[in-house]
Order: structure tokens, then C-alpha cells, then sequence
């Protein structure tokens, strides 16, 4: 078994695991942003995951399933997903800021489960796929081994979607006020912002990216019922050895999760799932608040 | 300009505020004055909305303010300074001062450049984070921010509290400053000499509920004020 790890395979394996951690990266980027802004755990990110994949699906099929509907979806369907979380936070999350964790744990953990439901009713449980387009079809060749275009794809979007985070947080208004209110909103109430506003927009922005996480892995995976309990629980486990609500740590935490699954595959495939949450536990004996600071 | 009528504030079941009433005048400096745990901070709280009262009301600038919440008291013209000034640590002095600049009613224009005229060590750190400042710089962070918001009436707590005797007389000046150019103060303090050359009209707070009213100057001779502010 060992003979088959080659000086190629292993960098291919690893830009692998890069381009899967970009995906977690901008699931997890969100719903690190929610939780350091909102102090929100969010357990309904998945889903919103997951039915960005199938609203991608669905529009890119209407659209002729050709480039075009693909790019269509990927724009389209976290912004769908933004609107529908929009509704959310106005109708349900604004009134539930106050509550302790526990009980937003259980309010999104239940609608998680409806829509979940809803997911399930609108789509059915059929395995849908959606074809990229061609020209980010078939494989390159990286150093001797070939390598999915789309991967390299994903390894492009996911710097940009990071660099555009960093730039809305540090350079607009908005997102300093966004990361004054994860420290203190009552402050921030009191020199004149009125913060239901800011945390509307907030929660909106990491919804929308947990919809784009969906629509963008939605070519490289099968689009099913269930996809939303996996990432949720990966994302968690990401952001919590990130560090609660910093960006840079739920950048650190997906490379560390998709690098060590992609690694587990080719050196010890049946257990390859053991290791990202192997890494989880040896880095969070280590240093139980996360390896970055976090905002809690 | 404000009017607090009556108001009773709880913590959750604690009673804090005890039928609290006082008065302040445009352009006027009132101090609040009382022991650690009186209700100083608790009454500018529930001026402000932070800790909106059970009973009784408010009137600011002619309107019913009861209930508003803390957002609207700011862009009505309320500037709040807290005693544990509250900045925002992982932005710099700079972005602190950003995320609250606003057009505020207040009748002097005050911006970053005016801001930092009025306190010189600040702009020296404009690029450093808020968490980075040392206390009597963050208390005049603090004081720089809500003027940021371009108030007409400031909320002032305990200013001095933690401070070197010098940069309490500094403080002073500045406050004295703002007096000047037209801001109403509502001073909270435990510090009663402090108060003495800056403000008009005292009312002194105790378990809760206002026990003597006057004017400084008189408070001050009276022995059981003296008592109660520990002179």
C-alpha cells in the first residue's frame, strides 16, 4: 500500500485537500462571522448550505444547464439564500439576540430540521448533479499527476472570497461597525447605530456565504439530502479550533480539516476520516480556545 | 433641555432607582453625586436607554423620550461617555472615532481633525488599537467618541474615576472647554472638588434615590453631603 505514495500523488492529494478547504472555508467563514457578530451558533448554516446547492442545481437546469447557468446559479443562488435568511432574521432571529445559547442552539437546531423538511419536500430525495462548465471540465497536469480543473477553480475563489471578507471588515464602515458590535453592541448602540440594522446585515452576509459554499461545491459532490448535517458539523468543529468568530482562524481551521482528510485518503484510506477530527482533538488539547483569538 | 421625572429602574428584581428626579438646563453642567453603587451610573443608563426605567419619564429636548432605545438618544442628541468607557478594542483610535462620527444636532461641527485639537495625545494614536491605550487614554477616547456624534447634551460617567491627579485637572479644563462651546453635562461623580469649579447645580444620589439638591457651592458646606461624598 505504501508504494503507491508518490512525490505527486502526495502534492496532488494536497492541492486536493487545499481546494476542498476553500469550500469549508467560506461556509465556515460565515458562520464564524454570524457567530462573532450575532453571538448566533447558527446550526441552520448547513442547511442553508445545502439549499444553496439545490437552488444552483435548479436554476443552472432552468437556464439549460449550460456555462451560462452555471454562472447564473452561482450568483443567483446565495443570493436566493440570502433573501430567504433575510426573512429569517427579520421574522424569527431579531427577537431571539437576548436569549441565552442554549436556547438558540435548540431554535436553530429546529430550523435546521425544518428546513431540512422543506429541502425535502421542494426537491425530493433524488441525487441531483451539476455539470461545471467546460472549460473548467477535465484536469490539468500538475507536476506529472492530473489535477481538476475545477479544483484549481476553487483554489482561486477561495483567496478572492477571504481577501473581500478582510476588505469589507477593515476597510468599509460597515464592517467596523460590524466588528465593534461583536465586542460590544450596547456601545455601539449608544453613538447612534441602530445595531438591529448592522446585525441583519451580518447574519445576511454569512447566510449568503454558506449559499455560495452550496452552489460552488455543488459540481464536485452530489447534491442530496444531508449534505447539511456534514458541513455543520465540520464548520463547527472549524470555527471552534479557528477561534470563535476570527476569519483568519476559520481560514486556519479549513486547511488544517481539509488537508489532514485529503492526506487520511491517501495514507491510510480506511480510516481517512479519523484524521481531521484526530487533528481537531490534538488542537484543541492543546489550546482548547482555538489557535487564533476569538472574539467571545 | 432634559427632564428626569419619578423614575424607578430595575435590575432584573433589584430595585436600583428610587423615584429619581433632576433637572438639567441647556448649557447648564449638573453634577451627579454619590458614593460607589448609589445609582449614578444607573440613572445616566436609564437616561440613555441602556437601562430604560420601569416607571416614571423622561423628557429630552422637549420630547417624551421614555423607552427610546440608546440609538435613538444618540442621534436625538445625546452623547454617552461610560465610567468603564467601553471602546472598542480591536478597532484603532481612528476607527473608533469613524464608526460614531454623525450629523448630530449639536452646534459645533466636530470631526476627526476638531476632535483631536481638543485632545493632541490622541492623534499621535490614531493608527493604534483602542484595547492599546492606557486608561486616561481611553477615557478620553471615550469622551472624543461621543463628541464624534456631534451632541448637544453629554452623559458623563465618572470621568476622573482611576485617573492621576493631573490628568483629572486636564480633564477639567477640557470639560470646562465643552461648557464653553455650548454642550450641556450631566456629570456623574464621587470626586466632589472636582465638580466644584465646573458645575452649576448639584443633586447628590444615595441607595438609589436623590437626597439634596442645590447648588455646588452650597452642597459642598453641608455637612451631610459631606458626609455622604466621604469629605
Amino acid at each position: 500500500m505504501e508504494s503507491y505514495v508518490t512525490v505527486s500523488g502526495l502534492i496532488s492529494q494536497f492541492l486536493v485537500g487545499l481546494s476542498r478547504a476553500m469550500i469549508l472555508f467560506i461556509v465556515s467563514s460565515g458562520l464564524s462571522f454570524i457567530l462573532g457578530v450575532l453571538r448566533v451558533p447558527n446550526v441552520a448554516h448547513g442547511s442553508l448550505y445545502m439549499i444553496g446547492a439545490f437552488v444552483a442545481h435548479t436554476l443552472a437546469m432552468a437556464a439549460g444547464g449550460g456555462a451560462a447557468g452555471f454562472w447564473l446559479a452561482l450568483v443567483l443562488a446565495p443570493t436566493a439564500v440570502a433573501l430567504i435568511s433575510l426573512a429569517a432574521e427579520r421574522l424569527l432571529f431579531c427577537h431571539l439576540y437576548e436569549r441565552e445559547h442554549l436556547m438558540l442552539l435548540l431554535f436553530t437546531f429546529a430550523l435546521a430540521l425544518i428546513l431540512g423538511d422543506l429541502t425535502k419536500i421542494t426537491w425530493g430525495a433524488d441525487y441531483r448533479s451539476l455539470v461545471a462548465p467546460p472549460f473548467l471540465q477535465g484536469s490539468v497536469m500538475v507536476l506529472g499527476t492530473p489535477f481538476p480543473r475545477y479544483n484549481l477553480f476553487l483554489l482561486a475563489v477561495g483567496p478572492v472570497v477571504a481577501l473581500g471578507l478582510w476588505l469589507f471588515s477593515n476597510k468599509t464602515k460597515v464592517g467596523k461597525i460590524a466588528r465593534a458590535a461583536a465586542v460590544d453592541r450596547e456601545m455601539v448602540g449608544a453613538i447612534g447605530i441602530n445595531v438591529g440594522r448592522v446585525f441583519a446585515f451580518a447574519f445576511v452576509l454569512g447566510c449568503f456565504l454558506a449559499g455560495l459554499g452550496g452552489a460552488l461545491v455543488s459540481p464536485t459532490v452530489s447534491i442530496t439530502l444531508g449534505m447539511d448535517h456534514t458541513i455543520i458539523i465540520e464548520a463547527f468543529l472549524i470555527v471552534t479550533i479557528g477561534g470563535l468568530g476570527n476569519m483568519w482562524g476559520a481560514l486556519a481551521g479549513s486547511l488544517i480539516f481539509g488537508v489532514s482528510q485529503s492526506m487520511g485518503i491517501l495514507l491510510w484510506p480506511q480510516f481517512a476520516i479519523v484524521f481531521p477530527y484526530l487533528a481537531v482533538v490534538i488542537i484543541l488539547t492543546l489550546k482548547p480556545t482555538g489557535l487564533l483569538k476569538s472574539v467571545w | 433641555m432634559l427632564e428626569v421625572q419619578g423614575i424607578h429602574t430595575y435590575y432584573g428584581l433589584s430595585h436600583i432607582l428610587f423615584d429619581v428626579s433632576l433637572r438639567v438646563e441647556a448649557g447648564q453642567v449638573v453634577c451627579l453625586l454619590g458614593r460607589n453603587g448609589a445609582g449614578k451610573t444607573t440613572t445616566l443608563k436609564s437616561i440613555m436607554g441602556l437601562a430604560p426605567p420601569a416607571r416614571g419619564r423622561i423628557r429630552f429636548n422637549q420630547r417624551d423620550v421614555t423607552g427610546w432605545p440608546p440609538y435613538r438618544m444618540a442621534r436625538q442628541g445625546a452623547g454617552f461617555v461610560p465610567d468603564n468607557r467601553r471602546i472598542f478594542a480591536d478597532l484603532t483610535v481612528g476607527e473608533n472615532l469613524e464608526i460614531a462620527a454623525r450629523q448630530g444636532p449639536g452646534a459645533e461641527k466636530w470631526d476627526r481633525e476638531r476632535v483631536y485639537d481638543l485632545f493632541p495625545a490622541l492623534r499621535a494614536m490614531d493608527r493604534r488599537r483602542g484595547g492599546l491605550l492606557s486608561g486616561g487614554e481611553q477615557k478620553m477616547l471615550a469622551i472624543a467618541r461621543a463628541l464624534m456624534t456631534n451632541p448637544q447634551f453629554l452623559l458623563l460617567d465618572e470621568p476622573t474615576e482611576g485617573l492621576a491627579p493631573l490628568l483629572v485637572k486636564s480633564l477639567g479644563e477640557r470639560i470646562r472647554k465643552l461648557k464653553e462651546l455650548g454642550l450641556t453635562v450631566l456629570l456623574a461623580e464621587q470626586n466632589l472638588r472636582f465638580t466644584l469649579g465646573l458645575s452649576d447645580y448639584g443633586y447628590i444620589i444615595d441607595n438609589g434615590r436623590i437626597c439634596h439638591h442645590g447648588r455646588v457651592a452650597e452642597l459642598v458646606n453641608d455637612p451631610q453631603v459631606r458626609k455622604i461624598c466621604g469629605i
